[in-house]
């Protein structure tokens, strides 16, 4: 999570990807200022000036509906769609001016890429479809199904490594997907709608074991998807796009608290408040608080400040109106969170029965999950 | 109106002279590499008793596919020993894999290429067109001109009359791989080459081989034809039968052909099969 120091993972500078005959015409012209509606019969303006920079061992996600050019904006990353202008660095190499090879040897040593319908070789058992990204490496039959072996386990598809894709469900085949990017080794996983062909409820455990491994492994995540809740959830940091130009990028609670525009606050209206936000970023600071209610703090406990507020709410419920928020577990009082202030972040200011109704049941949360939130 | 003529048959004709002298010496050496390779494999086809032969390809149909072509096989077989045309139906059979394995050497890469790049696609499907709808008799005349007498000039006119779907299935496999199963080995940083390889070959199998069976049967399609510029074999015997109007000559070569083209068939479908890798990947 923390950014700016070391060199930036993945940089982009002002990019854009144009479909169509004359792309150096349509990108000066969306320069002086036309519409990409204006220009749609010269051409296609997926991305338009697209900047930002993800750090190492950040989750970034791209967001955006379909037709904003999020997905080709992660293939220009990789240059499987190579930038009309503008300049793409992975680990400070420039994919724009790589020549075939080392583009090649760039995607095989530094990247890996999951794909929204998996794309597993399905001519090939799960061992060998994992240990794909290896074989291309040029690492030796042994090592690398040893090492494919490993990471099938770990996302828990031990007993399934002969099988066929065909053979496994939707989630496992995504499993496969994210072992085959995971024990490339490489330290940047492109991962392209991912999670967006799964149903809701293994979604939101594939969402669950990806933070779970990223806490392990630390790898650079660029993530795609046209979920708002994913997004939140799973990024560090979330840049929205529309009609492929970058609308803003910032932090989870950044969005939530300050959209750039209406566009912005037109979706936030649907985040799950309660899942996205922590108690970091909502809490009062220490010196907002005055003595009687830090006493009343110290008896009702503590919560961890990367709770979730979802996790936050039922030690809310047994305390006296404000909780002591630390830094990990016994960790150093960091800040307060009150009722009303738990209310009002878990609130959102636009109209909240059109939220309320927006908000598919099939991906609320249970009310009464407790675990993993008292310190 | 009465004077408009075009000169097309000169044409062709000139066309013809001047290939003829330009490329003398390459079309001679072709000439003797298809003889001398058809010789050969009728050779080990016939001069083995015929029980063998046929026991070595039952069992190559048990093995590719199952025990009942296998004893279809034998059955098959052991008539057109009983009709007298063994040594004919080898004949055949020899031309018949020859002519198919030039037709898919030569199919295959150009299924390939014309499936990344529409231009070439484009250029090809007219030509496809005319090699298939052109009556097959017609290539006879040149390719008599050009290899003389014999097995090749009937060899010539099968491989073009008969490599077309193996081209065609070949490009459709290619182009029905999964786009997104192809761009993942792009974005694990895979060669052009081991994509094919790696890839869209195994998965296009299925389609290049049900086109591959489709060169068979248009080869053998062509026996009879090839029978009258002397490649002899059971075609031989099906035009003899017709110049003398000999009925029962006829019927005797001609189901040896119908038996040999279902044994090929069968063989070579897609379906049934034992291999895994004759089938369609995701059925195993």
């Amino acid at each position: 999570m923390s950014h700016s120091t070391a060199e930036p993972a993945v940089r982009v500078q002002n990019v854009y990807k144009i479909f169509g005959k004359k792309p150096k015409d349509i990108i000066r012209r969306l320069k002086e200022g036309e519409d990409r509606e204006d220009l749609k019969e010269l051409g296609t303006a997926a991305v338009i000036d697209a900047s930002f920079e993800v750090a190492p061992g950040e989750i970034f996600v791209v967001m955006g509906l379909s037709g904003s050019g999020k997905s080709t904006l992660i293939r220009t990353l990789n240059g499987l769609q190579p930038a009309t202008e503008g300049t793409v660095s992975v680990l400070g190499q420039d994919i724009a001016s790589a020549p075939a090879r080392e583009l090649r040897s760039i995607r095989s040593h530094s990247m890996a890429m999951v794909f929204q319908n998996f794309a597993l070789l399905p001519h090939r058992t799960v061992l060998e479809n994992a240990a794909y990204g290896l074989e291309i490496q040029g690492v030796g039959s042994e090592a690398r199904r040893a090492e494919a072996a490993r990471v099938l386990d770990r996302v828990g598809l031990q007993g399934w490594h002969d099988h066929y894709p065909h053979e496994l469900s939707g989630g496992m085949q995504q499993r496969v997907g994210l072992a085959r990017a995971l024990a490339s080794g490489n330290d940047i996983l492109l991962m392209d709608e991912a999670f967006s062909a799964l149903d809701p409820l293994i979604r939101r455990e594939m969402q669950e074991q990806l933070k779970q491994l990223q806490k392990e492994l630390g790898r650079t995540i660029v993530f795609i998807t046209h979920d708002l809740n994913e997004a939140m959830y799973l990024g560090d940091r979330i840049a929205v796009m529309k009609d492929g130009r970058i609308a803003q990028i910032g932090t989870p609670e950044d969005i939530l608290s300050r959209p750039a525009d209406d566009y912005v606050a037109s979706f936030i209206a649907d985040v799950d408040r309660g899942r996205a936000l922590t108690a970091r970023s909502v809490m009062l600071p220490l010196q907002g608080v005055d003595a009687g209610q830090r006493a009343a703090a110290e008896r009702a406990g503590s919560v961890r400040s990367d709770a979730t507020l979802q996790e936050v709410v039922p030690v809310a419920l047994e305390g006296e109106g404000i909780l002591a928020v630390r830094d990990g577990a016994g960790g150093d009082v960091v800040g307060y969170l009150t009722t009303a202030r738990l209310l009002e972040a878990m609130g959102t200011r636009t109209d909240f029965t059109a939220a309320a109704e927006a908000q598919s049941p099939a991906e609320g949360q249970p009310a009464s999950r407790d675990e993993g939130g008292e310190a | 109106m009465e004077d408009f003529r075009i000169p097309l048959g000169e044409w062709v004709e000139v066309g013809l002279d001047w290939l003829l002298g330009a490329f003398a010496g390459l079309f001679s050496v072709l000439r003797t590499l298809m003889l001398d390779t058809n010789d050969g494999l009728v050779w080990l086809l016939s001069t083995p008793p015929w029980w063998a032969v046929t026991l070595v390809l039952a069992a190559l149909a048990w093995w590719l596919k199952n025990w009942k072509l296998a004893l279809g096989t034998v059955i098959g077989f052991v008539v057109i020993v009983g009709v007298d045309q063994w040594e004919n139906a080898m004949e055949t059979l020899g031309l018949i894999v020859v002519a198919t394995l030039i037709a898919t050497v030569l199919a295959v890469p150009l299924g390939i290429l014309a499936a990344s790049s529409p231009g070439l696609s484009k250029v090809i499907r007219p030509v496809m067109d005319f090699m298939q709808t052109m009556p097959p008799m017609v290539y006879l005349i040149p390719a008599l001109v050009i290899f003389r007498v014999g097995v090749v000039p009937g060899m010539v006119a099968t491989i073009i009359f008969a490599m077309v779907p193996g081209v065609r299935f070949t490009e459709l496999g290619i182009r029905g791989v999964k786009a997104d199963v192809v761009e993942a080995g792009e974005a694990f940083g895979a060669s052009r080459w081991r994509i094919l390889r790696q890839i869209q070959l195994p998965l296009a199998l299925p389609t290049i081989m049900a086109g591959i069976n489709q060169v068979i049967m248009l080869a053998l399609s062509m026996v009879v034809i090839a029978g009258m510029v002397g490649a002899g074999g059971l075609g031989g015997d099906v035009v003899a039968s017709l110049n003398r109007i000999d009925a029962g000559l006829g019927f005797e070569a001609g189901i040896s052909v119908v038996i040999l083209a279902m044994y090929l068939d069968r063989l070579t479908s897609t379906g049934g099969g034992r291999k895994r890798r004759l089938r369609a990947p995701g059925t195993a």
